[in-house]
């Protein structure tokens, strides 16, 4: 049915002595939505340094469309954590900065990210600078800046993590509507478990330190998910189910 | 809220003063007692001329003063435009190569650990009376905390922000010149702040060494005929140098980085 994207075979990294993924296989297809949901500590950031080249694995192999990861020109276009927005740049060349780094020049990049603000709910803002905007804008912000690089597939770090709980659940109902419209392949990383269930076609749950993966979990819940009450109700009992996994890990050893 | 933006935005003259007035009020109290101990305590004006007369000899020989102010102002911006362009190219030489970081940063602390007292002559013994030996000591006084602010202010880029360009694929080049560079400029400008008043310092300080012309030899020549009031006159200019300076940096801040200043842009 549908092609295999990304694809992780046996990732392992250890910092000395300190094993932080021990076997970690996974894979997306086109168009799907997968999250890696862990404790915090666990490595899933890592993961993502491994993927953006700012780490590389120990062992293993990353696959894309069938073919071994170069360490050139990476297919995803990544998300940091915070927002990253460059703070003396307006929020449109912000927004631009991914396609000026691929060499277009900042008219031509302007004129790509203009028709876009509108569907991220920042017309009116693009001339402003970041520290004008509010938490939620910003994040917008940051992932038009993500999505206009057109690259075959995104790579979100907990991108909704320093938001307020209310900002945030507004945020990820308009990410699901955009994912919706658009046929992204998105890989997110996060410690909410609402946020997974809410958007994932798949979820992968890491144990701590060393991780491994532990469990699949695909969820079958028709979209859009968070608009609709029945579906939310559903959709707890999957998060109560993952929570118990959760709390199943011991606590970690303190060194 | 409309009209107390209007009115805020209306009288930017009283505002100013309304925030500035505890130092005003401060430096003014100053000047009274000062004043006023003068006058009360019957001090010969040899030893401590009144402000009032320092003001006034100020003001007789102002075209003296004057004429002494242009080689002393000169000898800073040159020295001081020397040091920036000096300080820049290195800052850029250490950032991108930690080992001639390694090699150099002790050299430059040993050049701030030379005592001005003794450098100064020789510096003018070696290079004259001058334009260039005055440059040079400029230079040197404000080389260094513009270096150590630039270098810091590389170091101080977003970590995300570095990684993000890099997954963006951007070359060390770019992620300078579109991170690590405009990351410094707090940094830059509050170095350039103390540096300022360093150069003039220091420029006067060349002069009282030896020179032609200019404040320092201005207020060596006012000593040495026992003229207290001039001397006075000359470090009340030099002063007034030195804040006019520290407030065009302070101008120049707010026009490079416009997005630090919260007065504008904020929310419609």
């Amino acid at each position: 049915m549908s092609v295999l994207r990304l694809e992780l075979d046996a990732i392992a990294i250890a910092y000395g002595a300190m094993q932080v993924l021990e076997d970690i296989s996974l894979t997306v297809q086109s168009g799907e939505f997968v999250s890696i949901l862990g404790p915090s500590g666990a490595g899933k950031s890592t993961l993502f340094r491994i993927l953006t080249g700012a780490a590389s694995s120990q062992s293993g192999e990353i696959r894309f469309d069938g073919r071994p990861i170069s360490t050139q020109d990476r297919p995803f276009a990544f998300m940091p954590q915070r927002d990253a927005l460059m703070p003396w740049r307006r929020i449109i060349d912000n927004c631009t900065l991914g396609l000026e780094v691929q060499g277009m020049s900042r008219r031509d990049a302007r004129a790509k990210v203009a028709p876009l603000l509108a569907e991220f709910g920042l017309v009116g803002f693009e001339r402003h600078y970041p520290a004008a905007l509010s938490g939620g804008m910003r994040q917008r912000a940051a992932l038009l800046r993500t999505v206009v690089q057109e690259r075959p597939m995104l790579l979100l770090d907990e991108p909704f993590g320093a938001l307020d709980a209310l900002t945030r659940s507004r945020m990820q109902a308009w990410l699901e509507t955009m994912w919706e419209n658009h046929s992204w392949t998105a890989l997110l990383v996060t410690h909410d478990v609402r946020e997974a269930v809410m958007l994932s076609d798949r979820i992968y749950i890491l144990s701590p330190r060393p991780a491994r993966i532990v469990r699949e979990i695909s969820i079958d819940l028709p979209r859009p998910r968070l608009a609709d009450h029945a579906i939310r109700a559903k959709a707890a009992a999957i998060e109560a189910d993952i929570l118990d996994t959760l709390f199943s890990f011991q606590e970690e050893p303190t060194p | 809220m409309a009209f107390d933006a209007q009115s805020r935005r209306g009288t930017p003259l009283s505002r100013h003063v309304c925030r500035h007035l505890p130092a005003i009020g401060a430096i003014a109290a100053i000047f009274v007692l000062w004043e006023a101990y003068v006058r009360l305590s019957g001090i010969s004006a040899t030893a401590l001329p009144s402000p009032s007369d320092v003001v006034e000899q100020a003001w007789i020989n102002r075209d003296a003063l004057w004429r002494n102010t242009l080689p002393t102002l000169a000898a800073t911006l040159a020295g001081f435009g020397c040091s920036l362009i000096v300080a820049f190219a290195l800052s850029i030489v250490v950032d991108f190569s930690p080992l001639l970081r390694r090699a150099l940063f002790p050299v430059f602390i040993a050049s701030q650990t030379l005592p001005l007292v003794a450098i100064a002559p020789l510096v003018v013994l070696w290079f004259g009376f001058g334009l260039l030996p005055k440059i040079l000591l400029v230079a040197l006084v404000t080389f260094f905390p513009m270096l150590v602010a630039l270098v810091e202010g590389y170091a101080a880029t977003e970590r995300e922000i570095e990684e993000l360009l890099a997954s963006m694929g951007a070359s060390g080049t770019r992620r300078f010149v579109t991170a690590r560079l405009p990351s410094a400029l707090p940094y830059f400008f509050a170095g350039l702040r103390i540096s300022v008043t360093y150069a003039v310092v220091g420029a006067i300080f060349a002069e009282y060494a030896g020179a032609v012309s200019g404040l320092g030899i201005y207020i060596l020549t006012a000593k040495n005929n026992f003229r207290p009031d001039l001397v006075l006159a000359a470090v009340l200019v030099s002063s007034l140098l030195t804040l006019a300076l520290f407030g065009a940096t302070i101008l120049l801040q707010r026009i490079v980085m416009p997005w630090a200043s919260p007065a504008k842009e904020i929310r419609p």
